[in-house]
């Protein structure tokens, strides 16, 4: 028989511990808890796109405080996701603006091509659907946000086509290599 | 055409890099504050522009920065609120994304005002790819001698950085971005002591919009006499307004105040008119959280004087016949939308936001959204649009920050404009539910 090996714990890659170094900089250095959100974020991209609660004490180990500081916080802030999630968060704005141009019908959509339900994920593991409030983009409703990206306009069956071709042809985007040429069409210099 | 204070550059080629904005005069009101100004002169220049804070509030920024506590040997900040999240407002991405030096540069000169020697800009967590773009350009203004030690040889050296929320309309709130900033919930904090005199880390703050704050180089560079020549009397400068809803060309628009509501929406340099060819029904002119006007009291006031896009004309006739600027985030409605189910979402949108802190918003956004969803699905009772003006007024006023009035108004003026759709609702559930349905009543004007 083989032994049985405890679960390892989970320790920041040396990209994320420099970057998590950087951020500490930028606070007094006895107000270091200050960094608490940015680090979450990098945790929560380091570790498949949750945190789980091992990954909540790495990260209250990190900054010396303790673990239920990081617990009422993550509790706290919607981005966070506290279970596992598919290989693609889709995060559809569901606020009054995106309502009006056709969120309801894009949720639907989304709901009937992944073959996720809203707070589920799709058989296949591929796409988490999560309705979420506004994100501040409303002139180009409706919004979906994937990780750093905002996929905008989506009111025809081509723009969702489109978008989740390209999250299907992506295995894994690490949050510390973002690319300028994923700004979405309003944002780029005409 | 209006003049562009800010936006007059945005879509030039590379301006985004310190090289083209530096070409097209960027930095000259760090170069002119540090070498020519002392940091109370420049403190005057905002005092006499007139500015108002373009988060929402409209209060005189240059009063705000008078306010601040200046004890000896005490640190002070300046943050910047780029928790941009009020539902139908998205100017802050935009200029932040283009043209992120402008906002640096006001950042500079407005910390060397106030003396900070630290700043922070606090962004909303979902534009994680915004922050990339301003760290980007913070390292070329370090890089060029506009940010860290002895900026321009003038001794005075400071330090700025980008700090991302996590997904809380909250944190827009400025006491609760602070507590957000130190790595807490978003909680609201009592006041006083206002932030001026305990905010970040219990230091003297100010909080000021994204756009408040890009407007002090032009202040600084022209004159506050000079910028407030533009726009009409309390209400000077320009102002960008976030279009969205049921128009031709949504977008974000940089208009000078006093700009006619109706040539705005109506014009082709501006929205284009209402989508489809359809017809304006309602206008929620400042952000979700401000009071809906119908179609007829948002071009014209009650007295019949044409409404203009300034504080003090959006404002005319309070609350019962008239709204607010706001955060200009303009959301235009055409004669299909149902003011039920809108005012729903809103209420859900307050609920889901609300910190939990107090109970009358705890428990009253939740309670309104309850009741909007049951009258929006045929299962209201008449004595239900009554509880909700009832369970509105007693949330407001009795909570820590203004969450619970922004969830109140929007629900108190949908009901004052719109009771006959609301009564149609419980009368003909069955017509009002039926896939499509639009009411085709009048509104009620005063």
């Amino acid at each position: 028989m083989e032994p049985t090996t405890a679960p390892t714990k989970p320790t920041f890659s040396p990209a994320a511990q420099a970057e998590i170094k950087r951020l500490l900089t930028h606070y007094p250095a006895d107000k270091s808890k200050s960094a608490l959100l940015p680090i979450l974020h990098i945790a929560q991209a380091e570790f498949g796109g949750w945190v789980s609660p091992e990954v909540q004490d790495l990260v209250a180990e990190t900054l010396n405080i303790k673990p239920i500081e990081v617990y009422e916080v993550s509790s706290f802030y919607t981005m966070y996701n506290l279970k596992p999630v598919g290989k693609h968060v889709l995060e559809i704005c569901r606020t009054g603006p995106c309502m009006l141009r056709g969120s309801d019908e894009l949720t639907a959509n989304l709901e009937r091509i992944t073959g996720a339900k809203v707070g589920g994920t799709s058989p296949d593991g591929n796409f988490t659907l999560k309705e979420v409030e506004c994100l501040a983009a409303c002139g180009f409703a409706p919004i979906v946000q994937v990780r750093e990206k905002y996929y905008e306009q989506l009111d025809t069956p081509e723009a969702v086509d489109a978008m989740l071709n390209e999250l299907r042809g992506q295995i894994h985007r690490p949050i510390l290599s973002w690319e300028e040429n994923d700004l979405p069409n309003s944002l780029k210099n005409n | 055409m209006g003049r562009k204070l800010l936006t007059e550059h945005i879509n030039v080629e590379g301006i985004n890099t310190f090289e083209v904005y530096r070409k097209h005069g960027g930095y000259r009101s760090v170069e002119k504050a540090l070498k020519t100004m002392t940091p109370d002169e420049v403190t005057e220049e905002v005092k006499k522009s007139g500015l108002r804070g373009r988060g929402g509030a409209g209060f005189p920024a240059g009063m705000k920065w008078g306010f601040l506590a200046k004890p000896e040997g005490v640190p002070r900040y300046l943050v910047c609120n780029a928790d941009e999240s009020e539902p139908g407002t998205f100017k802050d991405r935009q200029l932040m994304t283009k043209l992120p030096h402008l906002l640096i540069e006001g950042m500079i000169t407005g910390s060397y005002a106030l003396g900070a020697r630290t700043s922070y800009i606090y962004i909303r967590g979902e534009l994680l790819y915004v922050l990339r773009i301003l760290e980007k350009a913070i390292a070329e203004a370090y890089a060029a001698g506009f940010l860290g030690e002895n900026i321009l040889g003038s001794g005075y050296s400071l330090d700025l950085h980008v700090h991302p929320g996590a997904g809380a309309y909250i944190c827009g709130e400025e006491t609760a971005l602070l507590e957000s900033l130190e790595g807490k919930r978003g909680n609201p904090r009592n006041k006083p002591p206002f932030p001026a005199v305990q905010g970040l880390y219990a230091r003297p703050t100010v909080v000021n919009n994204v756009e408040t704050i890009a407007a002090v180089p032009v202040i600084v560079n022209e004159g506050g006499d000079e910028y407030a020549k533009i726009g009409i009397g309390k209400s000077t400068g320009t102002k960008l307004i976030s279009a969205c809803g049921h128009l031709n060309k949504p977008g974000i628009y940089e208009i000078e105040l006093g700009l006619p509501v109706e040539e705005f929406i109506y014009s082709d340099e501006y929205c284009g008119g209402i989508w489809k060819g359809r017809e304006l029904k309602a206008v929620v002119a400042g952000g979700s959280s401000v009071p809906i006007l119908p179609k007829e009291l948002i071009l014209k006031t009650a007295a019949g004087e044409n409404r203009l896009m300034t504080y003090e004309s959006l404002s005319d006739g309070g609350f019962v016949t008239g709204t607010m600027l706001g955060s200009g985030g303009f959301i235009a409605m055409d004669e299909t939308t149902c003011i039920v189910k809108n005012t729903w979402n809103f209420s859900r949108f307050y609920h889901h936001e609300s910190c939990g802190q107090c109970s009358p918003c705890r428990e009253g956004t939740g309670w309104m959204e309850k009741v909007l969803h049951r009258l929006e699905h045929g299962h209201g009772a008449m004595h239900d649009i009554d509880l909700l003006v009832s369970v509105a007024k007693q949330i407001e006023g009795n909570t820590i920050c203004p969450l619970g009035e922004a969830a109140a108004w929007p629900v108190a003026a949908a009901v004052r404009h719109f009771r006959d759709e609301f009564e149609w609702h419980v009368k003909h559930p069955k017509e009002a539910t039926a896939p499509g349905a639009v009411y085709r009543g009048a509104a009620v004007l005063a």
